[in-house]
């Protein structure tokens, strides 16, 4: 008798835990997120095709170009955004910023993105994502930054790249790395896996559940820097789950068509007559800044640990 | 017997995976209309039900119609989440592409943002005696069937898992658990139809090349 009252109530009903926060990206991939910053940017990425749009107030390119400290975006451009589209809505938090956090999970968005394109509110510490109800995304360079971020509770992963760029080098570069590690560690015997686990500074038991099963135990993203149909797929192939675009949709010559070319490619990324045809006619790329070109201080990957 | 996920976006991956887990022998990944031949069953994912409607509509390829053309023959396609959404005749407040094969109004986004997520157990009758573990991410809900949709399950929220013939709809994931009760219902479902295919195909069709295709792919 008192089963069947639990049933009718839902009482056996559990929100925020690590399965229904891991699920949320299991539903994105294959898919692009792109930045927006307003409606009308979030309703032309929805009609593109866009699995998800990550809300900000200036995307990356424009943050490095006026500089100062990037914060969380101002929540009444978060509300107006969720208004504007039926698809989940992602928004920033500077890295270790708690109470941001706790403020995008208030306004009831999708998936806190902590991230080193905001200005760090903690050299040290990263969130404790594991006391909120929400998925979060963190990005990575390594392995090694990957399971700590797992570790702290992250349910999604994606490369940092260079974010607001427009080049692909360092996502390639934080994909082949991450990739290339995790292959590493399947055929490493047993009795190094703990040496390595200390190496790399990521916690044992994920690092034990990765060797077993060859792959990340969240979704992993591609982000940083992709600007072109062929960057989305380039990385695809390389084996990300799917792909962040940035700046290099809305700083293009026709946003909306880039979108749509960039949505195709990431799902026939394996179609060379498909990425040829998406290809065509696209308008002017975003301007661009050779990673090469920057200063030490002005990149942002090494933001985190 | 050949059972074929829908690949264009979503969690493609998991139901193919859980497929194999129940004894599928071959799945296929679908993109195309080409890669649904000689298919016996589609799984539709979860992933997001606009995505998919611009992917499958304004384009060259014949895929939407292809999927339609075979599940009005008889196909099974089971949809999840997003699938449901893409098989429902009818979605409240939306009137973006969908197949419009099975007599549901659905309400999308039923359970609100992401923070309304949940798991739980529920009771499904045609599962058996123990409870199922039914997983809504940001899911849907049937909102009212037509007479000829037999309704499986429902929560507080609305009706979540339903049939209409060769057409099976789950708002919730089973493919996001180790439960593979729902999978091998489906299973049973693309079993029957595959018979019946293969050995409609033998009375009737004297025996070329694609006829002994069509066998070999039915293990016959």
């Amino acid at each position: 008798m008192v089963t069947e009252t639990k049933e009718a109530k839902n009482s056996n009903a559990k929100t925020g835990t690590l399965l229904v926060k891991k699920a949320l990206p299991q539903m994105l991939k294959s898919g692009v997120i792109m930045d927006v910053v307003n409606a009308e940017q979030a309703k032309i990425a929805e009609a593109a095709g866009a699995v998800a749009v990550m809300a900000l107030e200036r995307v990356p390119a424009d943050i490095r170009a006026d500089g100062g400290v990037a914060r969380m975006s101002d929540p009444e451009l978060i509300i107006q955004i969720k208004e504007a589209v039926s698809i989940p809505v992602m928004a920033k938090v500077r890295i270790g910023h708690f109470v941001e956090a706790q403020i995008l999970e208030s306004l009831g968005v999708d998936c806190i993105d902590e991230s080193e394109v905001l200005t760090p509110a903690d050299e040290e510490y990263h969130i404790d994502k594991s006391k909120f109800q929400i998925p979060f995304v963190c990005g990575a360079r390594n392995l090694g930054e990957a399971l700590r971020r797992i570790g702290e509770g992250a349910a999604m992963m994606r490369t940092k790249g260079e974010a607001g760029t427009g080049d692909v080098v360092e996502a390639v570069r934080h994909a082949r790395t991450i990739l290339g590690e995790i292959r590493k560690l399947t055929v490493l015997p047993k009795e190094e896996l703990m040496t390595y686990a200390k190496n790399i500074g990521a916690p044992f038991e994920i690092i034990l559940q990765v060797a077993e099963t060859g792959k990340l135990p969240v979704v992993n993203f591609a982000a940083g820097g992709i600007a072109t149909p062929a960057d989305a797929a380039l990385l695809m192939q390389l084996g990300v789950d799917g792909v962040f675009v940035g700046s290099g949709i809305f700083k293009s010559g026709n946003p909306q068509r880039r979108a749509e070319a960039i949505v195709k490619a990431t799902t026939f990324y394996n179609d060379p007559a498909v990425l040829a045809e998406v290809s065509r006619n696209l308008g002017e790329p975003m301007v661009g800044r050779t990673v090469q070109s920057l200063d030490e201080k002005e990149t942002l990957a090494k933001r985190g640990w | 017997m050949r059972l074929a996920v829908l690949a264009l976006q979503g969690d493609f991956a998991e139901h193919a995976e859980m497929l194999r887990e129940c004894g599928a022998e071959e799945v296929v990944f679908v993109r195309r209309a080409a890669d649904l031949e000689g298919v016996h069953g589609l799984v539709i994912p979860g992933g997001e039900s606009t995505t998919i409607a611009k992917l499958t509509g304004n384009t060259s390829d014949p895929i939407f119609d292809t999927i339609i053309e075979k599940a009005k023959n008889g196909m099974p396609v089971y949809g999840t989440c997003m699938g449901l959404i893409f098989l429902a005749r009818e979605i409240e407040g939306y009137s973006q592409g969908r197949l419009a094969l099975m007599d549901i109004k659905v309400r999308r986004n039923a359970f609100g943002s992401q923070k309304f997520s949940r798991e739980e157990s529920i009771k499904i009758a045609e599962l058996g005696q123990d409870t199922f573990p039914v997983v809504f991410i940001r899911g849907p809900i049937i909102l009212s069937a037509g007479p000829e949709v037999d309704v499986f399950a429902s929560v507080e929220e609305g009706i979540v898992m339903c049939r209409q013939n060769n057409l099976l709809a789950t708002a919730f994931h089973p493919e996001l658990t180790s439960d593979t009760r729902v999978h091998a219902y489906f299973m049973g479902m693309v079993k029957a139809y595959a018979e019946n295919n293969c050995s409609k195909k033998e009375q009737t069709e004297p025996l070329t090349l694609g006829a002994v295709k069509s066998l070999a792919a039915c293990g016959a």
